[in-house]
């Protein structure tokens, strides 16, 4: 009877290619996946049937549990393909609910796998006050020592108010392929012009914005090859080494002396490649074209 | 209301602010007590120097007045909207600006903001939006996007959108629709002291500090679907 | 947008069903893409389809196009639902006969 259907789905091996879906099952230990309100337990969008828009049977984000490596995480993964992986008010609500449903479960960490242009302009006030909750639910189960990890690989990157999201997590993973950033180039490019940020130019978008950088700059605590197995890898790494402990008057005083110090001496730098000179590195011209390893390689051996 | 008489009407029993740049920073007094005041003005767009600077308020108010309220008043037209600010990772120092508020809260400051003149998407995520309580002055404006632009953006007729507008608080700008989808709990007419006191007062009382806006807004009739998906997950097997 | 319901003769499901996996769902709901949900229908001999579709005035080709579907796959007791974003036919009989494959692989 196969035969008279096309084959089962094979799973890309690219993280950026896969679809949320694909991504939970490759990134979590095999038939451990449990999804919370699979399709079809909720209503799709009535704000996008409002608009005559057909809307999607999970609104853009799966969540549930699983076991990565046998620990127990709760995962929230953004589908970017539908509205952009943007944040309307089911959307955002589905993540608020696995997050406090981490204060009772204490599972190992939350994983965010974050796909997404920010809020979705269709439901425009409901997904900025989700977004704003999503961060209250963040640092929420953060007090309560509970790792929140964001894994940024997507076509969308991390934009927007989940970008801010991002930033409030215990660790940020990216792939090179993800970007990181709270306006999108094309944004940016329309209000301030194509002189300020030629949103065309993907490889100047990628030395602003993309995992590399980010990683160079400390934003991103790793850089991970683009396959599922490397940001599961990346999460083990992490759960072995991270401190849960919660933000603190003095580790946020360190933040903001760190934070100045880097905005005093890069202020005048406008690429990437002028800010990773500045990091010492001596060739940054060659800096997108280095593999993962030869990268961590010449962030670990930079004057610290 | 310009910033002098608005700071006035808050403050009748007088205040310290500065204002640098768009950035405000100070103590006034209430009848409840010493308040620290910090927030922006002139339509301000949170660049890394605002939003460090607005942190470093709260941490300096954290370290050396203990439970000391925190004031927020936000008029903010959303992030700067550059390549330098980008490079060096805006949503960090936005992040890092709700983390101070998100710790001021967790270390018994209670905080309010009020929106004075517009609240826009990223900036108002930063602290306005943390903030225990948002309020919103009389013809404050809040919004993601106006109708017009969002037209544009979304390819669907102007007409259309204001059409929806009319009897959703889902889309369109404006301090009210907040006000239904319970992210601002209430809009202030002068004199703004009575409801800051009252305000204050009604922070001091409750308890917890868990975000109650999701049940607002399904209260309100705002926003009905949020608070069923959420607890919904909490109860799912 | 439009939305349509089609109940369509179709030959039985295979009876053994293990119940792992109560639906199956595949595609995205993206420009000139969809995305196909399945699950378990009310009778064994008939395959219930409903389609909310972006663009209007496709009725008939919607219509040819699942009733073969229906007629030439093992549909029957399923319940499919169709979320689309102006997919051409050859991608929705991709769709489709990935998600039913998945929905069927899964239960025996």
């Amino acid at each position: 009877m196969n035969a008279a259907l096309p084959g089962a789905f094979t799973p890309a091996p690219s993280f950026f290619e896969a679809t949320a879906r694909q991504r939970v099952q490759q990134l979590l230990d095999a038939g451990s996946w449990r999804e919370f309100l699979p399709p079809p337990t909720l209503a799709s969008s009535p704000h996008l049937a409002a608009l005559d828009m057909p809307g999607a049977f999970d609104d853009g984000v799966i969540i549930g549990a699983g076991l990565l490596g046998a620990k127990a995480v709760l995962v929230a993964a953004q589908e970017g393909r539908f509205m952009g992986g943007a944040v309307g008010e089911i959307h955002g609500a589905k993540i608020v609910g696995l997050l406090r449903r981490a204060l009772a479960e204490k599972p190992a960490a939350v994983l965010l796998l974050v796909d997404s242009g920010g809020v979705r302009l269709h439901e425009a006030n409901a997904g900025l006050i989700a977004v704003s909750e999503i961060m209250r639910a963040v640092l929420a189960a953060r007090a309560a020592r509970i790792a929140v990890l964001a894994l940024i690989g997507g076509s969308c990157g991390a934009f927007g108010g989940m970008a801010i999201v991002c930033s409030l997590c215990s660790a940020v993973l990216m792939s090179e392929e993800g970007r990181l950033g709270l306006s999108g180039p094309e944004v940016i490019e329309t209000v301030m012009g194509f002189e300020e940020f030629d949103a065309r130019d993907r490889a100047l978008v990628w030395r602003v914005t993309g995992g590399k950088h980010r990683y160079l700059m400390g934003d991103s605590a790793d850089l991970v090859e683009d396959s599922s197995a490397a940001f599961r890898q990346g999460v083990l790494d992490c759960l072995g080494s991270q401190d849960t402990a919660p933000a603190t008057l003095a580790s946020l005083r360190a933040t903001q002396k760190g934070l100045r110090a880097r905005m005093t001496r890069f202020s005048s730098c406008r690429d990437g490649s002028e800010v990773w000179a500045g990091l010492g590195i001596s060739a940054p011209q060659d800096v997108p074209l280095l593999e993962r390893d030869a990268l961590i390689g010449l962030k670990k051996g930079l004057p610290a | 209301m310009k910033l002098p008489q608005l700071l006035d009407s808050l403050f009748p029993d007088g205040h310290a602010i500065t204002v640098s740049g768009q950035t405000i920073t100070g103590t006034a007094t209430t009848a409840r007590g010493a308040v620290a005041v910090l927030g922006t003005t002139e339509g301000a767009a949170i660049s890394h120097d605002i939003a460090l600077t607005l942190a470093e308020g709260i941490l300096d108010t954290i370290a050396q007045y203990p439970g000391r309220p925190l004031i927020f008043l936000v008029d903010t037209s959303g992030q700067a909207l550059s390549r330098q600010q980008e490079l060096l990772c805006l949503n960090g120092s936005l992040g890092h600006l709700a983390q101070c508020v998100d710790l001021a809260r967790r270390q018994g400051h209670p905080s309010i903001s009020l929106v004075t003149e517009q609240a826009v998407s990223g900036g108002y995520l930063s602290f306005g939006l943390m903030a225990d309580r948002s309020y919103a002055c009389t013809d404050a404006q809040v919004r993601v996007m106006d109708l017009k632009a969002m037209a544009r953006v979304t390819k669907i007729a102007y007409e259309r959108l204001a059409a929806l507008a009319a009897d959703s608080a889902i889309i369109a700008p404006g301090a009210d629709n907040y006000c239904r989808m319970g992210a601002i709990d209430a809009i202030w007419e002068p004199p703004l002291a009575v409801s800051l006191e009252a305000a204050l007062a009604e922070i001091a009382a409750s308890k917890g500090m868990q975000d109650r806006r999701m049940a607002a807004g399904l209260a309100r009739g705002g926003r009905q679907l949020a608070a069923g998906v959420a607890a919904a997950v909490l109860a799912a097997s | 947008m439009e939305k349509l319901e089609f109940t369509l003769p179709a030959c039985a499901a295979p009876a053994s069903r293990g119940f792992t996996q109560s639906f199956a769902l595949c595609g995205v709901v993206a420009s000139g893409n969809l995305e196909v949900l399945v699950g378990a229908g009310a009778a064994a001999s008939v395959c219930e389809i409903s389609v909310t579709t972006s663009a209007r005035g496709f009725a008939p080709i919607w219509q040819a196009l699942l009733s073969e579907f229906a007629a030439q796959n093992p549909a029957g007791g399923t319940r499919i639902a169709i979320n689309d974003m102006g997919a051409t036919p050859a991608v929705v009989s991709l769709r489709l006969g990935q998600a039913l494959c998945e929905y069927l692989g899964a239960e025996r």
